[in-house]
């Protein structure tokens, strides 16, 4: 008898409890997704219905002018341009690194393997920070220099601490010796047999070292100069942040007439520049999304 | 382990420069990495001498003289009316935003990972992943757009509830942008934190649960007595981590949501040292501000990292 009683109550509490979470996850899932979703759905909306808070749930006369100004905007194609060519060389020189790092730290038996190891580790505790390297960089001529972007921050200590841990763990080192005696050199081993057999490793590096590039401009902020070598960042800075801040403090002092209509195009544009230096990437993460646990699992707790 | 000392018993101990030739290779993988380091770590490092001396840029760091006295910078930082402001902005960000930004994910992972539906979970977890892969000028934007005093949603939504009327003007408030900060700092990467402590709960053994179900326990009662519990470890390194880079508080975001009215509020060490260093060229001021950051830092990490080694050995097992 009690023990029924207390199954009844224990699964009606249940019932309550996955009741609530899925409350509570819903809840949380509108809070995050809403403000995208509204991205969206302003974009393709008549602005000067966005600008008075009439779209709030569905597009509203289904308006591109927004996407036609982007379009027609040419540093922003310099930018994605721009952005493209350092995403990939980035990625490539980064993720290089980090795999030849990571496999020649990763074995033991190599002389002067810990010293080296905490020349990379010591890099993470300490910077000669943000003047220093400024001067640096405008002595030896990397200032102006758009290699900068592809060359700096390219050694990420934590990437070569998840790759060595990764080939550590998932490679036997037995397969080296069975390799080497029948004439494998390392150079042949971690070609042929390390990066096909770290296909889900590749996979999180290239992810992060792309997504970091993508969405990065502090680099380009400091140590580039010219207009045309700016990437897509530097643009959007221009157009959203800066010239939003700006017109925030005009826009109560202009709104009325055609200088309203100016206002709510500029707005509309703001939305569609957010789509479209964005899509990439959101189309491209929930392929990858089996990927993050491991790369996260692996940098941080064992690292 | 075995094959090694089979290797080495068979072969007679090689000279240490044999050995480095017989690696030559290994050494060659290092090269590309080491010059790197070397280029954008180390050599920097050697700058940080400006910060003693008083630098001019046609004397070059060698050629400047020292300071008189050598701390004559650290000095007039320390003295700088502006240098308590932004050490207390510093500190309140991080501070706000860890007791914000790590509490929520831990408890965003439970939820998922008792959540009843498969499908809802794999939902909710691609959704919430999404704005960590937005970029810092996308989410200030966003923040702009967002609550422009008279065309943002946010006033739209308030003059349609009729709990506001007139312009919003929350961006101009200098008391509001630590609450902007963090929150959507919250709101871009709950979902992304969350991944190590789905990861931590997935290693949660299943047999504990249904001992659990047999005596009766409810769900609340698994996820405060099993899934909790084992997951404290992994909470307790990260906060301690976390911990560490307290004085760091990132320079890009604060920068990008930097504008005339909040400054009293937004303005933080890393973005000082830009001003002052990049924008008016006072670098060896500006190297010290640098430096004394970098120290702090890094006696924060060690500190921090001698507690979760020996909370690592002492708790874990």
């Amino acid at each position: 008898m009690k023990t029924n009683r207390q199954k009844i109550k224990a699964s009606g509490s249940d019932r309550a409890f996955d009741l609530i979470n899925i409350l509570i996850l819903t809840l949380l899932l509108l809070l995050v997704a809403y403000p995208l979703y509204f991205v969206v759905i302003a974009s393709i909306s008549d602005p000067k219905l966005v600008a008075t808070g009439r779209v709030l749930f569905l597009p509203k006369s289904f308006n591109l002018e927004g996407y036609k100004k982007v379009i027609q905007y040419s540093p922003i194609w310099v930018g994605y341009r721009n952005t493209i060519l350092y995403t990939l060389g980035y990625t490539f020189v980064s993720v290089m690194v980090s795999m030849l790092t990571g496999f020649a730290l990763g074995q033991r038996k190599l002389p002067g393997v810990n010293l080296f190891t905490g020349l990379f580790i010591f890099t993470m505790f300490f910077n000669g920070g943000l003047i220093p390297t400024y001067l640096l960089m405008k002595d030896i001529g990397l200032y102006g220099n758009p290699l900068i972007i592809i060359l700096m921050g390219a050694v990420s200590v934590n990437n070569i601490i998840i790759a060595r841990t990764f080939i550590k763990s998932t490679i036997p080192g037995e397969l080296f010796e069975a390799a080497s005696i029948d004439g494998c050199s390392y150079t042949g081993y971690f070609f042929k047999i390390v990066l096909p057999l770290s296909k889900a490793l590749l996979a999180v590096l290239v992810l992060f070292a792309a997504v970091g590039q993508w969405n990065s401009w502090y680099n380009a902020m400091i140590y580039l100069k010219d207009d045309n070598q700016m990437p897509l960042q530097m643009v959007l800075r221009d157009l959203i942040v800066i010239q939003s801040a700006m017109s925030s403090s005009t826009e109560a002092a202009t709104v009325g007439g055609d200088a309203a209509a100016q206002v709510y195009l500029v707005e509309s544009m703001r939305y569609a520049i957010i789509i479209v230096s964005t899509l990439p990437i959101m189309c491209i993460y929930p392929f990858l999304q089996k990927y993050f646990a491991k790369g996260i699992m692996i940098g941080s707790v064992k690292g | 382990m075995k094959t090694k000392t089979k290797l080495q018993a068979s072969g007679q101990p090689l000279s240490l420069g044999r050995r480095i030739i017989q690696f030559r290779e290994l050494y060659l993988f290092l090269l590309p990495g080491v010059l790197l380091l070397i280029l954008f770590n180390y050599l920097p490092l050697y700058g940080i001498l400006i910060a003693f001396k008083d630098f001019k840029v046609k004397l070059g760091i060698l050629g400047s003289p020292w300071s008189e006295p050598v701390l004559k910078y650290f000095n007039r930082l320390f003295s700088m009316p502006m240098f308590p402001v932004i050490l207390r902005n510093t500190l309140i960000l991080s501070f706000y935003s860890l007791l914000a930004g790590f509490p929520l994910p831990i408890i965003l992972a439970l939820l998922i990972n008792s959540s009843p539906g498969k499908h809802y979970k794999k939902i909710v977890q691609t959704i919430t992943y999404a704005p960590h892969f937005i970029s810092i000028v996308i989410i200030v934007g966003m923040i702009n757009i967002f609550f422009s005093p008279s065309t943002g949603i946010i006033v739209n939504i308030l003059h349609k509830l009729g709990l506001m009327s007139g312009n919003l003007e929350v961006l101009m408030t200098a008391g509001a942008f630590p609450h902007l900060y963090v929150w959507s700092g919250v709101w871009q990467s709950i979902g992304w934190n969350s991944i190590i402590y789905l990861g931590a709960l997935s290693g949660v053994d299943a047999s504990l649960h249904e001992a659990a179900i047999v005596d009766g326990a409810s769900k609340l009662q698994r996820v405060i007595h099993i899934d909790f519990p084992s997951i404290l470890p992994t909470i307790v390194i990260l906060m301690i981590l976390n911990s560490g880079s307290i004085m760091n508080v990132g320079f890009e975001k604060v920068f990008l949501m930097q504008n005339s009215f909040n400054t009293s509020m937004s303005e933080v060490i890393n973005t000082y040292v830009y001003k002052i260093g990049i924008k008016e060229a006072q670098y060896s001021l500006s190297a010290a501000i640098g430096l004394f950051n970098s120290v702090v830092n890094f006696i924060m990490i060690i500190l921090v990292n001698q507690l979760s080694k020996r909370l690592d050995q002492g708790s874990l097992w």
